[in-house]
């Protein structure tokens, strides 16, 4: 497919169904049930918040609707197809929960948001015009194209998350998942992010981002899915940070509210094959 | 210096040079994904292979390339069920290998001390057939490196995007473990095994001293990797007429000279990378003059220039001196 042809939010086929579909989804982490029963669809175009408190499974469900996690039980499909049977992955834009985009070795801001193009390169073939191209309009759209050449630590905690974003961007998606890009980012590069954000929404693109508080987002959010310990809480028109984080929210019995509580005597060192239950 | 004449010494530089290209290669992943110990890891399991090499009499090269090998699976197989714990599978490995290899030795019937040539590295023991396997090897390690670099760089710089992206992350991870496997046996006759981790390590954290790209530490690592390589050959070679002296301590200890003479390079470049990061965007809270400033600001005056929003603001004594017609003012 030429890249060219296939800018963001321009479905080169027109869908009768949402482009996400989470059917009765569970997800068990080491065997313990986070997610139940969770429907939601997800429309093309639509802006969707996921919302809710720490552990409350939002970036369980994101990771559910990836492939990151397995399914306990229910279906997941994108764009029409079943996520075990997909294979389209140049559609998806994934900004994965980090609070840094450096690694143990050093790497240009353009080699990084170069490697969400790799989803429109064909095997062995070194970048051309068009993908060039793209890696440039999407350190413009973030607000970064004359930072191309340094190193990504010499970034800011936020301009590094406005990188991960433009990675994903790189390889034109129609569809993104981001996970928390706002999470210890200051004001003004939550402006940036909302800026960013803003010209995907009027591309077409469908978002759907996770957020413990939306701030200069706000405005762009369509809908708002509130998640309360590992259910769908609230779906619908976008609520203001204030009243999701208000402690009696959706609070039906808050007589009997339990905090989950940790046990102390937990071994400290492990074998390392234990760690799978972890997170 | 006709030392470096001799038909052994010239297999050995030949040995020192692809093991010098190939270390740094895979070290560059390794060290990305912060596991830089793994080569030590499989270093380790290597010495149990070699001993099994000497005991059941069949060539130490290739019962090592098996057992490193499949110590590097179960390595990465541990480290991706429990990421917590990869240190602790890391550690498990290193002993294992160890107690291993010299037990099987001793049931071998060998003492400890004919493991020396396979710790430490040797020049005289490498015979033109463990030449041969070195190049192939190590162009095999180098031209994989070098040929999926877009995917291995996505993989080991975040694998959940990478997987997302439809790359399949297991195999990728799985192939630089082996591929750090295959170079641990390569280097195992040049720097030994227990030094082996030195090679594939030190010359990417010298490299990235001066570099800001990924591809530039990756080549700078390899060009330094055969520096030290050769050049530490040499120096063991021309000790070695008068001590005892093994290749793998030399080479390790010249690219550990090389980083210590870059890393103050290094610090100046950081720190100056660091004092030229633009100030905030912030306008100053009111306007301000200083006093008679003794000289006019510029490229010639000294004083760090650092760009604050449309202008440049001059840094000295704690104060930021911005340009405001006749005078400057305080920002």
């Amino acid at each position: 497919m030429l890249t060219g042809s296939h800018p963001p939010g321009h479905s080169s086929q027109h869908l009768s169904g949402p482009v996400v579909s989470v059917r009765g989804v569970a997800v068990a982490l080491g065997g313990r049930p986070v997610l139940r029963g969770i429907n939601l669809d997800v429309a093309d175009g639509d802006f969707v918040a996921l919302m809710g408190a720490n552990g409350s499974g939002k970036s369980t469900l994101v990771r559910a609707m990836t492939g990151l996690r397995p399914l306990a039980k229910g279906t997941v499909s994108l764009f029409g197809t079943d996520l075990a049977a997909y294979r389209d992955w140049h559609r998806i834009g994934f900004v994965p929960q980090r609070s840094s985009a450096a690694t143990g070795v050093p790497a240009s801001v353009w080699e990084v948001v170069a490697s969400g193009r790799l989803t429109r390169r064909r095997w062995r073939r070194p970048l051309g015009r068009a993908d060039r191209t793209a890696i440039r309009a999407a350190l413009e759209v973030v607000g970064l194209a004359d930072r191309s050449r340094d190193g990504v630590t010499a970034l800011s905690g936020g301009q590094q998350q406005r990188v991960l974003i433009a990675r994903a961007l790189a390889g034109e998606p129609d569809l993104f998942f981001l996970d928390e890009p706002t999470a210890g980012v200051d004001f003004a590069n939550q402006q940036a992010l909302a800026q960013a954000l803003g010209v995907l929404k009027s591309r077409g693109a469908t978002v759907v981002l996770v957020a413990h508080e939306l701030g200069p987002l706000a405005s762009l959010v369509d809908r708002a899915v509130v998640m309360r310990d590992g259910r769908v809480a609230y779906n619908g028109p976008p609520l203001g940070d204030d009243t999701v984080q208000h402690p009696l929210f959706l609070e039906s019995h808050s007589h009997h509210h339990v905090e989950p509580r940790r046990h102390s005597h937990a071994p400290q060192v492990t074998a390392p094959w234990d760690g799978g239950a972890q997170r | 210096m006709n030392i470096l004449t001799y038909d052994f010494m010239i297999r050995a530089l030949v040995a020192a040079l692809f093991t010098g290209l190939a270390a740094p290669a895979v070290g560059t992943y390794l060290v990305q994904r912060r596991l830089a110990l793994m080569g030590d890891g499989i270093g380790h399991v290597a010495v149990t292979g070699v001993a099994l090499g000497l005991l059941t009499g069949t060539s130490p090269t290739w019962t090592a390339v098996g057992v490193a090998a499949m110590g590097a699976v179960l390595i990465e197989v541990i480290r991706e069920n429990g990421r917590a714990n990869g240190d602790v599978a890391l550690a498990l490995l290193f002993y294992g290998g160890i107690a291993g290899g010299v037990l099987l030795i001793g049931i071998a019937g060998q003492n400890a001390a004919s493991l020396q040539a396979y710790l430490f590295g040797s020049i005289t023991t490498t015979s033109s057939g463990d030449v041969w396997v070195t190049v192939v090897l190590s162009l095999i390690v180098v031209v994989v490196c070098l040929g999926l670099l877009p995917q291995l760089f996505a993989v080991a710089q975040d694998e959940e995007f990478a997987a997302v992206a439809g790359l399949r992350v297991r195999f990728f991870n799985i192939l630089v473990a082996v591929l750090a496997a295959v170079t641990v046996t390569v280097a195992m006759r040049t720097v030994g095994l227990l030094l082996v981790s030195a090679l594939m390590v030190v010359p990417v954290a010298t490299a990235q001293q001066v570099t800001r790209s990924f591809r530039s530490t990756l080549g700078l690592a390899m060009g330094l990797g055969v520096g030290a390589s050769l050049g530490g050959l040499v120096l063991a070679a021309l000790a070695s007429q008068r001590w005892a002296v093994a290749p793998g301590p030399s080479i390790v200890l010249l690219a550990l000279a090389g980083f210590a003479l870059t890393w103050p390079i290094g610090a100046v470049l950081r720190r100056r990378q660091q004092l030229a990061e633009p100030f905030g965007p912030h306008d100053p809270l009111d306007h301000e003059e200083t006093g008679q400033h003794p000289h006019e600001h510029g490229p010639e005056c000294g004083h760090a220039a650092v760009t604050h929003g449309d202008h440049v603001d001059y840094v000295h004594d704690g104060h930021r001196h911005a340009s405001h017609g006749e005078h400057y003012d305080e920002h």
